[in-house]
């Protein structure tokens, strides 16, 4: 039988325990929180076809992993602790796996939630990231040590999405690779193709200025 | 005897995790995903319907395939009880069990926090909602066990899942008793206040065979929600509570066979 003089104490006891485990849960939560703001490299980490804007993914993905194990080509990753994007979330990095732009777009349609995008989508019209000459002087066209067109031939959408412009180049070779931002989808595989051991064509994602990263 | 109950739910656990986990082996998928969202047999699409609402109050549009996916989660919990999903689909049941039954086994009852209300569970889940709607994320999706458990196993993402297993069952060790399905998840909140009105109980079909010897209380996770039917000692008052997981744990134990299914709208005797 519980008197009336050990009830309070009971409950100011529940009550102390309830305050301290829920200060827990908030702390953890907080402390998850700001070490998922703390990435590095998030330019660098793309996001799939169709995605929406950057600032709307982390309503709009449910990190359910359905696109990953869509992806034909294993170019989707799932973000585990300390990747470059939140936790759950699918992302791929161009120059180890860029997105082969299949165009029955299946990791866009295995998208439960509409992270990725309306299903009207055309892979032409995705805007993954933006290619850029960043590191011009690492490119063998661009410095006129070779005649080298990788990234041209690799790219999906040649002679629209890169160009290789001829003439003189600050560095003294004849060809450079030129890319149209208008078209350019960001798939990577430019990247992926450069011969380069530090690619000089590199993909990142269009919220920063292109040739930034 | 033989605890039946319990076998044919971690039979159910066990074969939905490995589900999952064999996603990436099965030829002809079984099931893509996971319990955020999956996708069974390539047609059918099962939503958690706590994650599609943090997305919509995170401010995002939803789309048909994960609206329907969690309204038939959702529907199914209403129908018949939200923590049926605790007790029966949620792999951090195993661990929580797991160390509920170390607890016993080496006689330890401490905690560092001797008591904690059972419903914080639903004050966390308001500050999940609050925070999805103020961050514009899906903010549980930072913590939950749930997910962390289920990747690990499907995507090989051991390094969070192992940290969220760890910190689940330091939880329930060492924090609070039953610490975190009994009083902190909002994921079992949610699916518990989803069951409200839902149609399956266990009932006391035969409270007049009660001996008062107490398993049922000490095999229960959930030991508040038997009371009112032991006090009542009425025949088919069913357990009503919200936070029942319908484990079937107590029709396992008892040894007068007190307990029983029973599947029909509450509070009315059967006949």
């Amino acid at each position: 039988m519980i008197g009336p003089g050990r009830r309070r104490p009971l409950r100011r006891r529940r009550l102390l325990g309830s305050a301290l485990a829920l200060a827990g849960v908030a702390g953890l939560g907080l402390a998850r929180g700001r070490h998922e703001q703390a990435r590095p490299d998030a330019a660098r980490a793309l996001r799939p076809p169709g995605a929406v804007p950057e600032g709307q993914f982390d309503a709009a993905c449910v990190r359910c992993g359905l696109c990953v194990q869509a992806c034909p080509f294993g170019s989707l990753r799932l973000a585990g602790d300390g990747a470059p994007v939140a936790i759950g979330t699918p992302f791929f990095v161009p120059r180890e796996t860029p997105c082969a732009m299949c165009a029955d777009l299946p990791c866009q349609r295995a998208c439960p939630t509409g992270a990725l995008g309306s299903p009207a989508l055309r892979i032409t019209d995705a805007r993954m990231g933006l290619a850029s000459l960043s590191r011009a002087a690492a490119c063998y066209s661009y410095i006129g040590a070779a005649a080298c067109n990788s990234c041209f031939k690799a790219c999906p959408l040649r002679g629209r999405a890169i160009t290789m412009k001829r003439g003189l180049t600050a560095a003294g070779g004849q060809l450079t690779p030129t890319v149209d931002a208008a078209v350019c989808t960001g798939c990577g595989l430019c990247e992926k193709a450069c011969i380069a051991s530090q690619p000089a064509i590199t993909v990142a994602t269009r919220r920063l200025p292109a040739g930034t990263a | 005897m033989t605890p039946r109950w319990l076998i044919a739910r971690r039979g159910v656990q066990l074969t939905l995790l490995a589900a999952f986990a064999g996603a990436p082996w099965w030829g002809a998928p079984l099931v893509q995903g996971t319990l955020a969202s999956s996708r069974w047999f390539g047609a059918l699409t099962l939503s958690d319907p706590l994650v599609v609402l943090q997305a919509a109050l995170a401010g995002h549009a939803v789309a048909a395939p994960a609206l329907l996916g969690a309204a038939a989660v959702a529907a199914l919990a209403a129908v018949l009880a939200g923590r049926l999903y605790c007790g029966w689909v949620c792999p951090v049941n195993l661990i929580t069990d797991a160390v509920e039954a170390l607890r016993r086994a080496i006689g330890w009852h401490g905690a560092l926090l001797p008591r904690a209300d059972r419903r914080l569970r639903r004050v966390v889940l308001a500050g999940v909602l609050l925070a999805s709607a103020l961050t514009g994320s899906v903010a549980w999706e930072l913590l939950n066990p749930i997910s962390h458990v289920v990747r690990a196993l499907a995507f090989g993402l051991w390094g969070a899942g192992a940290v969220a297993l760890a910190a689940v069952a330091a939880c329930d060790l060492l924090l609070l008793r039953r610490g975190w399905c009994g009083h902190l998840c909002p994921v079992g909140a949610f699916y518990g206040l989803l069951g409200r009105f839902g149609r399956l109980h266990v009932q006391a079909r035969r409270p007049e065979a009660c001996t008062h010897c107490g398993d049922c209380f000490q095999t229960c996770p959930e030991p508040q929600v038997l009371a009112p039917v032991l006090q009542r000692q009425a025949i088919g008052t069913v357990i009503a509570d919200v936070d029942c997981l319908r484990c079937g744990r107590c029709l396992d134990r008892c040894a007068e066979n007190v307990f029983a299914w029973r599947l029909g709208a509450p509070g009315r005797s059967p006949r």
